[in-house]
Order: C-alpha cells, then structure tokens, then sequence
C-alpha cells in the first residue's frame, strides 16, 4: 500500500458518535431562557442588565481561577458557568444590590460547583447555593421587591405568593400566566419559561418526568389544601403559576448534573420537590419554598439513584415466561 | 405498528447507500495469503501442514481436538510458504499459515450431502458443519457446531435467523439476502433440523424491504416465519431480537438456548448450506469494503486470509488521509494499525473513514444527562458504571450489573461528554473476572 500506517487512529469502538456535546446542550439552555431574560429587562430596566452583565462576569471569572487553582484543563467553553450566572439573577429581587450578585456569583462557581471538583460532580444546583447564600446574607434585599413595566392594574402586593400569604389577596391567573406580576427577576413570565422548556424537552435536554411529576404533585396538594379550606388555602393553578415554581421545575430542578439520571429517580425527585414546595408555601414561614425544595432534594440525588435501578435486562420476574 | 422491537437503541445514521447497490463480486486473489489460527470463540488450532508443503483448495490446513473449535482449511491452492506468528484483526499476533496461491484451483472439498430436507440426518449434517469449520459469521465466530448442540434439557423451539444487520455501513448480509435469498432458506431449514426446532423465524430490519420481499418470494411454501423488525441499533444482537421477535429475555448469565431459541446469521445459514450440499467449507465470506476512504465501495465474496489491503486496492484505492481502518462495522469494529491484516471468518467489513477531528478529541466529566440510560438495550446505569470503573470499584460494578453488558456501544455513541464508556466497560469486565477467578482459587 505504501501508506505510513502509523498514522491509523487506534481507539475503540463505537468508530461513530453523535453530534450531541456538552456545548450544544448549553448552548440550547442558554438560548431558551433569553426570551424571560429579555422580557425580565424590560420589566424591571436597566439595573437587571447590569446584574445579568455582572453575575455572568463573574461567573466565568471565578470558573477560571478555580480551574487554574485546582490545576485542571480549562473548560468555559461548556457554557455551564454563563448558565449559573443567568439563572442565579433570574432568582434574585429586581433591586438586589451589584456587590450582592458578585458574591452570590463567587459562591455559586466557587462554592457550589468547583469545590465539588467541577462540572459534573456537583451535587446541588450552583445558581441556587448562591440564592441560598445571599437569602442567608442579605434578607432585606432578598425581599424587597419593585414594580415592574408592565403590571396587572389594582395589584398592590409584592409579589402573588406574598400577597397570598400575608395579605389574603389573590392575583389573577392571566397576569401570572404572562408575567404581569412582581416577583424574582426572571421567575415571572410563566409563558416565556414554558416555551423555552418545550424545546428542550424536544431535544431530549430536559428530563420531563422531573417538571412533569413537579407539577402533578404541586396541583394535587394544592388541591387537597384548598378543598379544606378555601379561603386560606389557594387552588391548584395559583399554586402553579406563583412565584419561582415554573423556573425551578423546568430549569433548576432539572439540572442535568445535579438531577437523578434513572427515570422513576427522577419521579421520586420532582415529587419529593411538589411535597415540599407546597408545605413550606403553606405551612412554613416563608411564602416561598421552591429553592429550598430543589436543594434539598438535590442531597437525596445519589440515594434515589441508587434505590430506583432499573431492572436489568433479563434478570428479576420479567423473563420467565 | 411495527411491534417487533426492544427498549433502548440508538439510531445512527446508517450510511448504507454507500455500498448497497453494488453486488457482490468476487475479490482477486492475492499474491499471498495469511491465514491465522484463531479465527473463532475457543481453542486455537494447531497447524496440520507444513512449511514447504502444497495444499489444495478445502484442505484442512488447522485443526484442534477441543469440542470448542473449528477446523481451518486453505482458501486455495497453493504453496505453504511459513508459519509464523502475524498480525491479527483483533490487535494481537497470532500462528498464521502462508500460502503462496498456484493458481490451479485444486480442489479437495468434503462429499456432497445432497439438498433434500427429508434425506439429510441430522447428525449427518452437524458433523459436516464441525468439519466444515463453520463458525458465526455475524462476528462473534463461536463455532456453529457446538451452538447447535444444546444439551437435552434445553430443547430448542425456535430457530431465528438473523438479516437484521443492524450495524451502519455494512451491507454484506443485504446484499446476501438479495442475491441468495434460496440458499439462505435451505440453510436455515438444514440448521432447523439439525436442532429439532419447532419453527424458524427470518428476521430482517423494516429499512431491507426488498430482501423481505425476495425471502417472502423464494420461500415457496416452506413454512417459515419472516418477521420485519423495527430498524434500529443493536437489533441485530441476539438478544434484542430474541426480545423483539418473541417477547422472551435471555436470562442475565444464560444463553439463548435458556428460552428455546438459537439465533444465526444469515451469512451463517449460507455457510451451512454450501457446506451440506456441495461440500465446501468455510474459505470465503461476503464482506463489505465502505466508508467515505474508499473510492469504490462495494461487497466481495473474499477468500479468508486475503490481506484487507488487496481488496482495498481492487475498491480503487482510498480517498483522503484515513483516520481510521475498521474491521467490522462502526458500532462494535476493531480499528486496525495496519493495512495487512487479514480477512478471516468473523470480518464482515472493511470500514475506512476520513481523519476527522472527533477521532481525536478528548473527553468531558459525566453530566449526568442520562442520554446513556435512556439508550442501553439492557437497561444498566452505563454513566454510573463508567465513573465507578475510573474509581477502580471493581465490586460495585458487578453489582451494578457490569457482566450483563452487550458492548453495543449505545452509550458512548450518545455521550454528550464523549467518554469511553463502553471501552471503561470492557476493562472492567475484564478486572471482574480476574478478581472472581482469584478468588475461586
């Protein structure tokens, strides 16, 4: 043949792969979310842009020294950490002070990502340890609520869920639905969180049992509240539509690192979530629960893993026949 | 519709086009031929001729006397130049015989059984395909006679023989299908005896409607089964087919012959037939050159032992710089550091691919995306399996249901990380099973 046979690529088989990586998925990510990111901007004006500019700085930021302190291959170019950067302001209060983001975002790279040793091997959501971190830190800012742009009239409570909980006073559904409402920055269009999760579901990046079992769980509970009573408790939909549940369930609960990688793991999860997000709403002492449901059910990740093997093919009661 | 199917599977892109209308030629013999010992699952033969000697055709030029092994003959007549260890497609060198071909074409085949169902015995017939040294040709080559001699406690009810041919690129069995559709039949009716099987199912993939129709057309009221399965990889192991055609799952550890069932490929049932009725053994197989580094992609009836750079060359050369040299198909080929390995009885494809930067590229953590969970055809955690291998967790592993891997290579084929996982599988299997036989000690 002639032909310089070194030159012949020796690793193993599958010869082929496909075209799915690390970067497209998050890439995808952070396309979805720029339709609420965007709307957010509007909403709330030009101090949210800067967070946005800042907390995403800072992000890769802090990814970079921590990869170069802990002597690791460099890898922003997976986009994980512009992802963090996003999500951690869109949980955030429209006034939240700019030295307030960058230490939320310092914490979420550093603390709640590197630490763990990096991409992949975190076990709780990194956007939420920073939102966990300053709720602890600054619990005025975190809060203090605004007024956004665009605004259902007559509305006079903070955010629907505060409302609900301190002053009895229901918002209605439409304006819930399309983010006339006050609230986290990026939490308050449902609809634009919606639409942006359906493509990720399509594309497989989102595994759907986890909002899907988020959501069943939240309305039954909801529901079985409400039918006790009424008048304190709210119905399903409120439940629903109120503050942080749509990002938490279709962008933060599903996480791919820190989610359960076996699909009845990932019912147990997003049920586990729906339970807590409705008794720490109705029953604990803050309006809101989602965050702390995710991080909690984030520690359980590796035991529902473990608990909710699938069957191996031939093995248990399925093969005798 | 289709229900013929298993849970899992990927679906590559099947690049069959490249190779699927050309029929099968017959590859020119080459100057030289290289004829490895161990060519099937089992014990090695040992050399029954010489270096000096001449051989004919169908002369038995390897054998052993383990019942797990398979007799080799000589592709052609010819000369036995040496015997000497070289290199062999799967990585490692192994006792080869040389043949320097003389061009007369002396034959000495074994005696012709005849083609009538009803006259053969089967034990008659079992022997010839001991002798005859045929072994699996969908490339696990476990000797076919041994396959075909369950023991009495596990009788066999069902014969599938297996066109699915799953594995992208290749289109040897295709084209086999298309061109011997009635050489197959009478294959699998001669093995169907041979096991005393109740019925025989031919199963091929919804994307071979013509072989379907060819076999539907050449069977003439023979009784057999044809079954269209869902295309989709790995349907061609034989587990997955076991499943999609008959619902029934190969215990974890056990063998088809567990449930009732042998599977064989067609190529096999070829073989089969060709060794009964006309007395040849296994010296040739149809094989499939492609990829997008051969000028010329086609399918070869090739003589075992004609090194892979000579059907190359009769493809008109390669194109571009190759990155890799595939024996077998992309999803579970062994990519090759040289351009003489040889053909041998497992090969059912010469794959070239361009260098491609993928080829090279390094590898990401786990993201715990799950894509791998979702596709693994026996339902394991390969992700979990993967890192708990780069932790060294032998035992874990085996809890965790290693053993049970088919090495389809599903997983790595989706990992958007692009880690080896189906290769950290394969060592760990490997540590497994030193650990157990230490112990067993």
């Amino acid at each position: 043949m002639g032909k310089e046979n070194s030159s012949l690529i020796l690793s193993t088989s599958p010869h082929i792969k496909s075209r799915e990586s690390v970067r497209n998925i998050m890439i995808s990510v952070i396309i979805t979310l720029l339709p609420a990111v965007v709307f957010s901007i509007y909403q709330f004006g030009i101090h949210v842009l800067i967070m946005y500019l800042v907390s995403i700085a800072t992000c890769l930021v802090s990814e970079w020294v921590a990869v170069r302190l802990r002597k690791r291959p460099f890898s922003l170019y997976d986009g994980s950490a512009i992802i963090t950067g996003m999500l951690l302001v869109m949980v955030l209060p429209p006034k939240f002070p700019i030295y307030g983001v960058i230490l939320g975002a310092v914490v979420s790279i550093v603390i709640g990502k590197q630490i763990f040793g990096g991409l992949g091997y975190n076990i709780f959501n990194p956007a939420l340890i920073g939102r966990a971190f300053l709720a602890a830190t600054y619990p005025v800012f975190i809060s203090s609520w605004a007024t956004p742009r665009l605004v259902f009239d007559g509305i006079t409570a903070a955010t629907p869920l505060a409302g609900m909980k301190f002053d009895g006073i229901m918002t209605p559904y439409s304006a819930m639905f399309f983010g006339r409402i006050g609230g986290s920055i990026g939490e308050t269009s449902a609809v634009l969180l919606i639409i942006g999760a359906i493509y990720l579901i399509i594309k497989k990046y989102i595994k759907w049992r986890i909002p899907l079992s988020i959501f069943v769980t939240v309305a039954v509970l909801g529901e079985i509240f409400h039918l006790i009573n009424p008048s304190k408790y709210p119905d399903p939909l409120f439940h629903l539509l109120a503050g942080g549940l749509m990002i938490g369930a279709l962008y933060m609960a599903t996480d791919m690192v820190t989610s359960p990688i076996t699909n009845r793991g990932c019912i147990f999860f997003g049920v586990g979530i729906g339970c807590l997000v409705v008794v720490i709403r109705l029953l604990g002492g803050l309006p809101e629960g989602v965050m702390y449901a995710i991080l909690f059910m984030n520690a359980f990740v590796p035991l529902i893993n473990r608990g909710t093997k699938p069957r191996i093919f031939g093995t248990g009661e399925a093969h005798e026949h | 519709m289709n229900l013929f199917t298993f849970k899992g599977g990927v679906h590559p892109p099947y690049r069959k086009e490249h190779a699927k209308d050309s029929q099968i030629e017959i590859a020119a013999v080459p100057d030289q031929l290289v004829v490895p010992l161990v060519q099937h699952i089992g014990a090695p033969c040992a050399p029954a001729v010489e270096a000096g000697g001449t051989v004919k055709e169908g002369q038995v030029i390897g054998q052993s006397d383990a019942f797990v092994s398979a007799p080799i003959h000589a592709p052609v007549s010819g000369k036995v130049k040496r015997i000497e260890r070289a290199l062999h497609p799967l990585g490692q060198k192994v006792l080869s015989v040389f043949i320097e071909p003389d061009g007369a074409d002396e034959k000495e085949y074994l005696k012709p059984l005849g083609d009538t169902i009803d006259q053969l015995s089967s034990d008659d017939m079992k022997k010839r395909v001991m002798e005859a040294g045929i072994v699996g040709l969908g490339g696990a080559t476990f000797p076919s006679h041994v396959k075909f001699s369950p023991p009495k406690d596990k009788p066999i009810e069902v014969l599938i023989i297996n066109g699915c041919e799953c594995e992208p690129y290749l289109t040897a069995d295709y084209r086999l299908m298309l061109e011997k559709p009635g050489d197959i039949i009478l294959g699998a009716q001669m093995i169907g005896k041979i096991l005393g099987a109740k019925e025989i199912v031919v199963a091929v993939e919804d994307n071979k409607p013509d072989a379907f129709k060819k076999f539907k057309e050449s069977d003439a009221g023979k009784g057999i089964r044809y079954v269209l399965t869902h295309t989709k990889y790995p349907q061609g192991g034989e587990k997955m087919l076991i499943k999609a055609v008959l619902k029934r799952e190969v215990p974890s550890g056990g063998l088809p012959m567990d449930v009732g069932v042998v599977v064989s490929n067609v190529g096999t049932a070829l073989a089969v037939c060709e060794a009964v009725r006309d007395g040849k053994p296994l010296i040739d197989r149809v094989l499939t050159i492609t990829g997008n580094g051969i000028k010329k992609p086609g399918n070869y009836i090739a003589k075992i032992g004609t090194p892979v750079s000579s059907i190359i060359e009769q493809s008109g050369g390669t194109v571009g710089t190759i990155g890799k040299l595939i024996v077998g198909g992309p999803m579970m080929g062994i990519a090759q550091s040289s351009y003489d390995v040889p053909v041998i009885k497992g090969t059912s494809g010469i794959l070239l691919l361009q260098d491609e930067k993928y080829m090279k590229e390094g590898h990401l953590p786990c993201i715990k995306c799950s894509f791998c969970v979702q596709v693994c055809p026996t339902q394991l955690l390969p992700s979990r399996l993967s890192i708990l291998a780069e932790a060294e967790k032998w035992e874990l592993m085996e809890q965790f249901g290693v053993d049970d891997c088919i090495e389809c290579g599903s997983c790595s084929y989706v990992c958007p990380s692009k880690r080896p996982i189906v290769q950290l599988i394969k060592t760990a299997k490997l540590k497994v099973r030193d650990i157990k036989a230490r112990e067993n000690k």
